[in-house]
């Protein structure tokens, strides 16, 4: 046996479904003292309005900032004083909020979400302040670094020409300065229905049991009225049939980047298809023997550092149709980007005509078995992905399948990936430094 | 005409018929379940700490050799020359190139990186766990065996001056060189980052003389956490680097003289449009008997969300993302660090609001509440810290690196359990009095200097 042929971990998934529609997702696991909760809705920063842009982030925040029976601060303090960590996220189709806690808080973390999910305390107080601290984490991750933003923010609306594709998820300072507590109302009441989220339960259920912890769920979530769920608009578009390119200046940037933005098949309709192109940008990029580092790092010397990544927030299936494979570089100034294009093209094109010899698709894929396991190995982890797959396409397997999956792959299919970039257009963006030279 | 309501309004949305419900109560939280850990120290002075910990077929590797500059003093050739001893220590043995290196390792879904700082060279990664004598057998060849190939030394040094340049245009490691140099002055500890230029001056005969002198097993210690049989695993580190040998022990930097207290200097960061602030004032290790109550005292501070000084920049004003309080430990001791990022228009702002909370430490001491909250949070978050085989194989290389063991991970909820409200409050008193800070400001001076001078406390560029 291969060290690639792990046995798929067996996990056993418990699904259920609440007369509110709310949809619930267990999945025990006695390996571990901790428990995690996570609600996943099915909002991403896609779905905000035109002129809203950054809606779903900020929304997010004043999710925390309070519900009927949980004042300002609490929902922190509950997490904590009962030894447990929390946080949320907004994806491109999804939003998640979730906390791990010892398995003893179990009880406590159902109805910390549940209230919320419930009855969230909007309030004209809480907006300003978290429009305040949403333009903090900008400045410090967009506006203040080098790089900021670059690829997530900076690619998308050269790919993309309609508004969910292509605008910033961040969101402009200027609409989130006027969005107004009736926004945060119509936004919850549309798209935080019941029958629009997940709630996942995974890790140490203690006395409980799955019984127990379903009939907890119903319990803290059932009474919370069914609303209509929104319909989800198609974010499709077609795929441009050339090369689009954009130039950005940083002010903060020593050296050029660049970034490419490609188009991958749909992973609802084409798992297979798709991740296909999660194993190429690893024969691309991941490791020393990677075709792109040993290329343009240490034969041509052209460029500092090179990743690819299927997805554009950077996690295979995290996404639903359209997504973005990226390609992304920084290089000395002296370099010009047709010249990292060009050797991008030629390596694809070698593996598009050879595709990747098996004993390299063998060690990429063993280094992603044990990635993904080290992953697994924290219930945080696990939960989340377990939830977004069940949210975005009904199939929370897809994450406990993703290693065998990727073993499985063939040195064709990757052949294929490579010759269906290349037959397709793309997006360059180009990130010039404000003031020339490496300064020390 | 009046328009459908598509929604309700905020104010409906907050409540329900039922009004607010209950919390409901904590049930007991399970010990942190913590394997036994095995060691083993071979002929050669390399020590390995072995640890069964099952769940995930792998296995994690950290390997700490204490590798402290000679001088008395910072020497960016000494930083320049290590950080090319790190970068090219995986580029090439005898036997195996770059490529040959990398393959090797992939094979057994291993990942291997070396990273240097003042205090130590380390060698870590992860491997499925059936892959541990591969491992092992690359990682003695590097160690034993690595030429640091004159061409790899050159790109890697054209790559190393591209990728300061782009770590130096990061506001925080302009705020970390200039907090370190206020702590510690000259010490070589300073020294985090080489400069472009020492590294352009560095030769790969330099380089392998670097090896040869650092690379040593006297004083290293390996630390293997995962799916493995801890005795089997040290006979195997035992078989595959028993041979590595030396004339002389590795270094162990010294340790460094405390910060005194004093003015903030302000670093002048042309447009910048956010500042970062760090306080720093003397820490306590973990073996000082007042440690567990501090740390309780830093909680209740600035060491997690539900935090005064959090609480107060963040959650009420509005002026950060982040605010976050913590030890760093040194050799012979630690330093306690304030960090926030905030807008440049509330910098002094800000720092008045930080300064305000460590007086209220003292003039408030935290309240048994405030303990309470902070002592569950440090058992539980000690039990989900732990929850994984990285986790525990870092914290027991910490931990070790200290001359500390897993008894004193073992025993640290009851002492968190058993510090009482009023030491807490005498450990705030002592350690938290605004008295004793020192620090830096990084920003656009021009936006945020005269303020901060008519504040007070500021040394201006």
């Amino acid at each position: 046996m291969s060290v690639t042929d792990q046995p798929a971990a067996t996990l056993p998934l418990h699904r259920a479904t609440l007369p509110n529609g709310l949809r619930v997702l267990v999945v025990p696991d006695p390996a571990t003292p901790a428990v995690g909760v996570a609600v996943h809705v099915d909002v991403g920063f896609r779905s905000e309005p035109e002129g809203r842009t950054g809606f779903a982030h900020l929304f997010e925040h004043l999710m925390f900032q309070g519900s009927e029976s949980l004042e300002k601060l609490e929902h922190f303090r509950q997490v904590q004083s009962a030894g447990g960590i929390f946080n949320g996220s907004t994806h491109q189709d999804y939003t998640d909020y979730f906390e791990v806690l010892p398995g003893a808080a179990l009880d406590r973390a159902l109805f910390l979400e549940a209230d919320r999910l419930r009855a969230p305390k909007l309030t004209e107080e809480n907006l300003r302040n978290q429009v305040d601290v949403v333009k903090e984490e900008i400045r410090l991750n967009v506006h203040n670094r080098p790089y900021g933003g670059f690829p997530w923010i900076l690619l998308p609306p050269v790919l993309y020409d309609s508004f969910p594709n292509a605008h910033n998820g961040y969101g402009d300072f200027s609409e989130l300065e006027q969005a107004s507590l009736d926004d945060a109302a119509a936004f919850f009441d549309t798209f935080y229905a019941p029958g629009n989220a997940l709630v996942t339960v995974h890790g140490d259920l203690g006395e409980h049991g799955v019984e127990g912890t379903l009939a907890l769920v119903e319990r803290h979530f059932g009474d919370i009225p069914a609303r209509p769920v929104p319909q989800r608009p198609s974010f499709a578009e077609p795929v441009p049939g050339s090369e689009r390119r954009q130039s950005v200046t940083d002010a903060h940037a020593p050296l050029p980047a660049l970034a490419i933005g490609y188009r991958v098949p749909d992973p609802t309709t084409d798992p297979g298809g798709y991740l296909a192109h999660t194993m190429l940008a690893s024969v691309l990029t991941d490791g020393e023997a990677a075709r792109l580092q040993r290329r343009l790092v240490h034969q041509d010397g052209s460029v500092t550092d090179v990743s690819a990544s299927n997805g554009l927030m950077g996690g295979p299936f995290d996404a639903r149709d359209p997504d973005t494979f990226t390609i992304t570089a920084v290089h000395p100034a002296e370099v010009s980007p047709d010249r990292v294009t060009a050797a991008v093209d030629e390596e694809l094109d070698r593996l598009a005509e050879q595709g990747p010899d098996t004993d390299e698709l063998a060690r990429q894929s063993a280094r992603w078995t044990a990635a993904l396991h080290r992953e697994d190995d924290r219930v945080m982890f696990r939960m989340l992905g377990l939830g977004a797959r069940e949210l975005l396409y009904g199939r929370a397997e897809l994450a406990l399948e993703l290693p065998a999956r990727l073993a499985a792959l063939t040195t064709s299919d990757v052949a294929a990936a490579a010759a269906r970039l290349r037959n397709a257009g793309r997006a360059v963006l180009t990130v010039e430094p404000a003031s020339p030279g490496v300064a020390e | 005409m009046t328009a459908v309501r598509t929604h309700r309004s905020a104010e409906e949305i907050g409540r329900t018929e039922r009004g607010p419900r209950e919390l409901p109560a904590l049930g007991r939280t399970a010990p942190v379940p913590l394997p036994e850990v095995v060691t083993g120290t071979l002929p050669n002075g390399l020590t390995v700490i072995a640890a069964r910990r099952p769940g995930v077929p792998l296995v994690e590797t950290v390997l700490r050799i204490p590798a402290a500059s000679p001088a008395d003093s910072a020497e960016a050739g000494w930083t320049a020359g290590m950080e090319l001893v790190a970068e090219t220590m995986l580029t090439g043995t005898a036997s195996r190139d770059r490529v040959g290196i990398d393959d090797e390792l992939a094979g057994v879904g291993a990942e291997l990186g070396v990273g240097v700082d003042p205090e130590w060279l380390q060698v870590g990664g992860s491997a499925l766990a059936s892959g541990l004598p591969v491992v092992l057998d690359v990682l003695a060849d590097v160690l034993t065996g690595a030429t640091h190939p004159d061409d790899e030394v050159f790109r890697e040094r054209s790559r190393l001056a591209e990728r300061i340049a782009v770590a130096r245009a990061q506001p925080r490691t302009v705020a970390r060189e200039a907090l370190m140099r206020r702590r510690f002055g000259d010490h070589p500890i300073v020294s985090e980052m080489p400069t472009a230029a020492a590294v352009a001056g560095i030769a790969p005969e330099r380089v392998r003389e670097l090896h040869a002198g650092t690379v040593v097993p006297g004083g290293a210690r390996l630390v293997l956490v995962g799916d493995i049989d801890p005795q089997a695993a040290i006979a195997e580190v035992t078989a595959r680097l028993g041979g590595w040998s030396d004339d002389h022990p590795a270094r162990r930097l010294t340790a460094p003289p405390m910060p005194s207290a004093g003015d903030l200097e302000l670093v002048h960061r042309p447009g910048s449009v956010q500042s970062q602030i760090r306080l720093t004032a003397p820490g306590l290790d973990r073996t000082d008997e007042r440690y567990t109550a501090f740390q309780l005292a830093n909680l209740v501070f600035g060491g997690y969300f539900s935090s005064r000084w959090m609480e107060n920049v963040r959650e009420d004003k509005g002026y950060t993302y982040g605010a976050h309080s913590g030890q760093e430990f040194v050799p012979g001791g630690a330093v306690l660090g304030l960090d926030v990022d905030v807008a440049s228009d509330v910098t002094a702002a800000a720092l008045l609001e930080t300064r305000y909370e460590l007086g209220r430490m003292i003039a408030v001491p935290p309240t048994e509440q405030e303990v309470e909250s902070a002592r569950r949070y440090a058992i539980g978050s000690l039990l989900i810290s732990l929850d994984s085989q990285s986790a525990l194989a870092g914290t027991l290389s910490a931990l070790d690196a200290v001359g500390l063991g897993v008894d004193w991970l073992r025993d640290r909820p009851q002492r968190l359990e058993a510090v009482t409200v009023e030491q807490v409050a005498e450990a705030a008193a002592e350690l938290f009095a605004p008295a004793r800070f020192t620090g830096v400001v990084v920003g656009d001076a021009e936006a945020i200097g005269s303020r901060l001078a008519a504040l007070g406390g500021v040394s201006l560029p």
